[in-house]
């Protein structure tokens, strides 16, 4: 087999520059800000991390279970399909920013999608 | 309910409950400081399993690989056959060679060290007293040019450590010191950029020696220092300060007062809202924040926010353990 989407995307350094720019835009948008945490950055930046991972396919210990228990708060906040929308966007926009080729950043946003029912906990 | 075992002493470790608030609440005579995960003096060893990942936070990766963690961090996920550090390991004894009152309750203290060139401005170390105590506080000359390192310790009412430091350590007494910590502080690269020093209190002192380093490695890129507190009383070198920024063109220096009116010479307001007031744009600055807590967690966020990078933004909380001085 060839090498993970992860290691072809560049790993962990890819990571660390993905989440550099998503978190910043995140917080800009209105839409959404809500949900991501007002007051310890340190924590909210390890989960962005762990969210790239997940969607660059890397190593990473979620299940399905996981994923409804991590995002049920959120849901309870409000939470639907347009704010999973919204962040899938911002996803793509952020690896546009770093040139990584479209069809890599396609692999990325299908594994995220993946993950759509089970964070929205439908 | 799980059991710690230190020689061949049986301590229990409560559902939830931390190791070091175990070992503490047995009496066992352990190292600690911020209780908060910054401090690292209370480092202890697992003998068998492998620690709780969250309880090796930043330690060195040689200390991880052998099993080393925070007790303050550690809720035991089994039974652990812990090993205590000897209670000077890491630990050098320094004799106090000055002391002096900056302002009504921060002391300027200086010790002296042999290996100097190991402590950079702006790291910090921790303090500890014969009977154990143990306290963090960050460096705020550079070590290298002196042989000695210097503090600003502030004194809090009831303060164990810091009311100790005013009131009863003299010149000629000796402390404990330990080895370097913590990642705040100047590199000499990219030295045209811009560096912003926020600090509020004693967080005045680790971005001094930050400032002294930069400037001695001739950094050419604007340094704004923006110092805060709630009351004039409470700042201290505003004098030296204002005279350091007129000796150095590229140096900006703004103390900010947060009650009342400000007199004149300060800014009226907080240092962090002062200062990001007037840099809508941080994306090329380095950013360093030093002080309360809160302040720093905020302006952490709003300097990324102005588009600081990440890696551009060192942080220095000083967080005071919480529980009640006894
Ligand atoms: C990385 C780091 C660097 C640090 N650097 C410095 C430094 O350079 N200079 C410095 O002075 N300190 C610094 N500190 C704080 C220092 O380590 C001690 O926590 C502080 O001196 C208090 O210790 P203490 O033993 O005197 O107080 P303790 O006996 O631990 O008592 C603290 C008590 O005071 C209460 N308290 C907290 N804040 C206040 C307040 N503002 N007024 C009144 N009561 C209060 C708390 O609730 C607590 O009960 C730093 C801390 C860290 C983690
Ligand atoms: S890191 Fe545990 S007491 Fe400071």
């Amino acid at each position: 087999m060839s090498d993970s989407l992860y290691e072809r995307i560049g790993g962990e350094a890819a990571v660390n520059a993905a989440v550099e720019l998503f978190y910043r835009k995140v917080l800009n948008d209105y839409r959404i800000n809500r949900f991501f945490d007002k007051t310890d950055m340190d924590s909210q930046l390890a989960k962005q991390k762990a969210f790239f991972t997940y969607a660059f396919g890397g190593p990473n210990h979620y299940t399905g279970k996981d994923m409804r228990s991590a995002h049920a708060r959120l849901v309870k906040m409000g939470m639907d399909g347009s704010h999973f929308d919204v962040v899938m966007e911002h996803l793509g926009a952020t690896l546009h920013e770093l040139n990584v080729p479209g069809e890599l950043i396609a692999e990325a946003a299908g594994i995220a999608l993946g993950a759509r029912s089970d964070v929205l906990g439908l | 309910m799980f059991d710690l075992l230190i020689k061949n002493n049986r301590f229990t470790c409560r559902p939830g409950e931390t190791v070091l608030d175990a070992l503490l609440r047995e009496n066992v005579n352990i190292p600690y400081g911020c209780r908060a995960g910054i401090c690292q003096s209370c480092v202890v060893q697992s003998l068998d399993v492998t620690p709780p990942a969250e309880a090796q936070g930043n330690l060195k990766d040689t200390l991880k690989s052998s099993g080393h963690f925070l007790a303050c961090q550690c809720v035991p996920e089994q039974a652990m056959r812990l090993k205590l550090p000897a209670q000077e390991a890491g630990y050098t004894d320094c004799a106090v060679i000055g002391s002096e009152l900056m302002n009504r309750n921060t002391r300027l203290l200086i010790i002296r060290v042999n290996d100097a060139h190991r402590y950079k401005a702006g790291q910090f170390v921790n303090l500890q007293r014969s009977d154990g105590l143990t306290r963090s506080y960050s460096i705020a000359n550079i070590p290298q040019s002196s042989g000695a390192l210097e503090f600003h310790i502030r004194c809090l009412p009831g303060g164990r450590f810091s009311a100790w430091v005013h009131d009863e350590l003299k010149v000629g007494d000796s402390l404990r010191v330990s080895e370097p910590q913590g990642h705040c502080f100047y590199l000499p690269d990219r030295k045209e950029q811009g560096l912003l020093l926020i600090g509020t209190g004693t967080g005045l002192a680790p971005l001094a020696g930050i400032l002294a380093d930069a400037l001695a490695h001739g950094h050419s890129g604007p340094i704004r220092l923006f110092h805060g507190s709630r009351e004039k009383e409470d700042l201290y070198w505003t004098e030296e300060m204002r005279e350091l920024a007129k000796r150095y063109p590229n140096l900006s220096y703004t103390p900010c007062v947060s009650s009342g009116d400000a007199p004149e010479g300060f800014a009226p307001g907080r240092a962090n809202e002062v200062a990001l007031a007037a840099h809508p744009d941080l994306s090329r600055w380095r950013v360093f924040l030093c002080g309360h807590p809160d302040m720093v967690k905020n302006t952490q966020k709003q300097a990324y926010l102005k588009g600081a990078r990440l890696a551009d933004i060192y942080c220095d909380a000083f967080v005071v353990s919480t529980e009640a001085a006894d």
